[in-house]
């Protein structure tokens, strides 16, 4: 069954003072009035959520946020893959529809961070790894470090080229109002900023960020009755690769990105040469390159290149990250791989606004942990 | 305590061990330890944001042992990630594990302290 997307929302993403109730609220509400699908229409309703459990005490979304939005006696499920969680509610809910279990899906993802401490935030997301890993006090961005110098020494890529991931997005996000970060940066300003794990700096990585996102799901019969305006599920894959990130063959590979990438042109039909436009995981500059590999546009070890060329800018041949990515836009865990279906979404309907490319295929990379959990997935504009 | 690598019947090394093998999926009946060999640096980072409870800054590396001498072996490297004993490191250098009691102190982050080890190895250029 064709599994079509007719609504979107997103929330501002920024240091917030609302909770996650409220937040989800806040996007499950405005998804439904975007789609134009009543409360009791919804049959299931998933929540992408990291860790609200371990960030604010609270549990059971799912069933706070039917609450709150009136979604009785949907099938509710609250969805953690950590950073993937969002990515994860895109393959629940198209797998809803597509099963035929669900004729109204309805997908909020959220997370709510910023009253921790950085260190705290940081630990709370260190926990996902192995134990034998956690107890070293590794973090996801030392992890970035890591990768970040093998990929440069064994490259022989300059540091130059990460800084131009970050300009880059910081630059398309100047354009997004619903970004945390709107304004642009300089390669100075990057290559000077403080350093956090050696030789990525802070402008290398995204900040701790409280927001919700949201996407309505319906089958591509029940889509044409409603509305002209809607995209298609036309590719979706997801894909686990090693707990212990020093366990994989190749440190530049994530393997998780690669296999769900080809599972999602193979449902698709398609390749990376038809691809539109993208939204990459960019939690860390380094992970652009990682991604544009591992989906097939670079080659290994020539990601970099393409960000020196400004192939990868809004006016290049493949426009990444034009909603700003996690760079600017922020990464509130669940929702982000939520928050990248809605740029490909409006991509695809027209809506983008100043961020507009011209597109009628686009690609979303969600990765969770450091590639532990990957999920791809590729729409289509309708005809 | 030991730095102990988990081998299947078939000669595939991991670490840490897995009850499964993570190749081939027999169990990991042989495990040895690699405490007392010296490792290369594959790649390291100074982390400058830690969590609570950990050093500031966390100089880690993932080091690559050689396994070719241990009997029935069909790997040749095994890594493993640490902590390394000084900031002063390089992509190449040689370093032998050396034993600390606790790598980050156990009752300042999120789990609960009793749930895991928190002793281990560093990893001291030689
Ligand atoms: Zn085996």
């Amino acid at each position: 069954m064709g599994v079509a997307v007719i609504g979107a929302s997103m929330t501002k993403f920024g240091q917030r003072d609302a909770w996650i109730r409220e937040l989800l609220s806040q996007a499950g509400e405005e998804c439904l009035t975007d789609a134009g699908v009543a409360p009791d229409d919804v049959e299931h309703l998933y929540v992408s959520n990291m860790a609200s459990g371990e960030f604010e005490g609270q549990t059971g979304i799912m069933n706070l946020l039917a609450h709150d939005l009136g979604v009785l006696p949907a099938y509710s499920e609250r969805v953690d893959q950590t950073s993937s969680s969002g990515g994860a509610g895109i393959y629940e809910a198209w797998q809803s529809v597509a099963s035929g279990a669900s004729e109204m899906t309805l997908l909020v993802g959220g997370e709510k961070m910023t009253h921790k401490t950085t260190g705290q935030a940081t630990d709370i997301i260190a926990s996902i790894t192995h134990p034998d890993e956690y107890k070293h006090g590794v973090t996801l961005p030392s992890f970035a470090g890591m990768t970040a110098r093998h990929y440069l020494e064994r490259f022989d890529a300059p540091r130059e080229s990460l800084a131009r991931v970050a300009v880059k997005n910081h630059r398309n996000g100047v354009d997004n109002p619903k970004a945390q970060f709107q304004k642009e940066i300089t390669m100075e300003k990057a290559l000077e900023s403080p350093i956090i794990a050696d030789p990525l700096r802070l402008y290398d990585f995204c900040p701790i960020t409280d927001g919700s996102a949201g996407l309505m799901f319906t089958t591509e019969e029940r889509a044409k009755e409603i509305t002209d305006e809607y995209a298609l599920v036309s590719g979706i894959g997801g894909a686990t690769d090693t707990h212990v990130v020093h366990e994989r063959d190749d440190p530049t590979v994530m393997g998780g990105v690669v296999e769900s990438s080809e599972q999602a042109y193979e449902m698709a039909g398609l390749g990376p040469d038809d691809l539109d436009v993208a939204e990459l995981h960019d939690m860390f500059t380094i992970l652009e390159f990682l991604q544009l590999e591992g989906i097939g546009v670079a080659d290994q070890g020539t990601a970099w290149e393409m960000a020196m060329d400004g192939a990868t800018a809004k006016d290049g041949e493949l426009p990444i990250n034009t909603s700003g990515g996690l760079k600017s836009k922020g990464h509130p865990l669940g929702a982000s791989g939520v928050a990248q279906g809605v740029e490909i979404y409006e991509q695809l309907v027209g809506e983008a606004g100043p961020r507009q490319v011209e597109a009628d295929t686009a690609l979303a990379c969600n990765v969770g942990g450091f590639g532990n959990c990957v999920i791809t997935t590729i729409m289509e504009a309708a005809e | 305590m030991t730095l102990e690598a988990g081998m299947c019947s078939n000669g595939h090394v991991s670490y840490p061990t897995h009850p499964l093998c993570p190749e081939c999926g027999e169990p990991q009946e042989e495990t040895f330890d690699l405490a007392d060999r010296t490792g290369e640096v594959v790649t390291w980072t100074h982390s400058t944001a830690t969590p609570p409870g950990v050093r500031e800054p966390n100089t880690l590396a993932i080091v690559e042992f050689d396994v070719t001498d241990i009997d029935d072996a069909s790997d040749e490297f095994v890594r493993a990630l640490g902590q390394v004993t000084t900031d002063e490191v390089e992509t190449g250098d040689t370093v032998e594990p050396v034993y600390v009691e606790e790598l980050r102190n156990p009752d300042a982050g999120i789990k609960v302290p009793e749930s895991q080890d928190w002793d281990g190895y560093r990893w001291d250029p030689v």
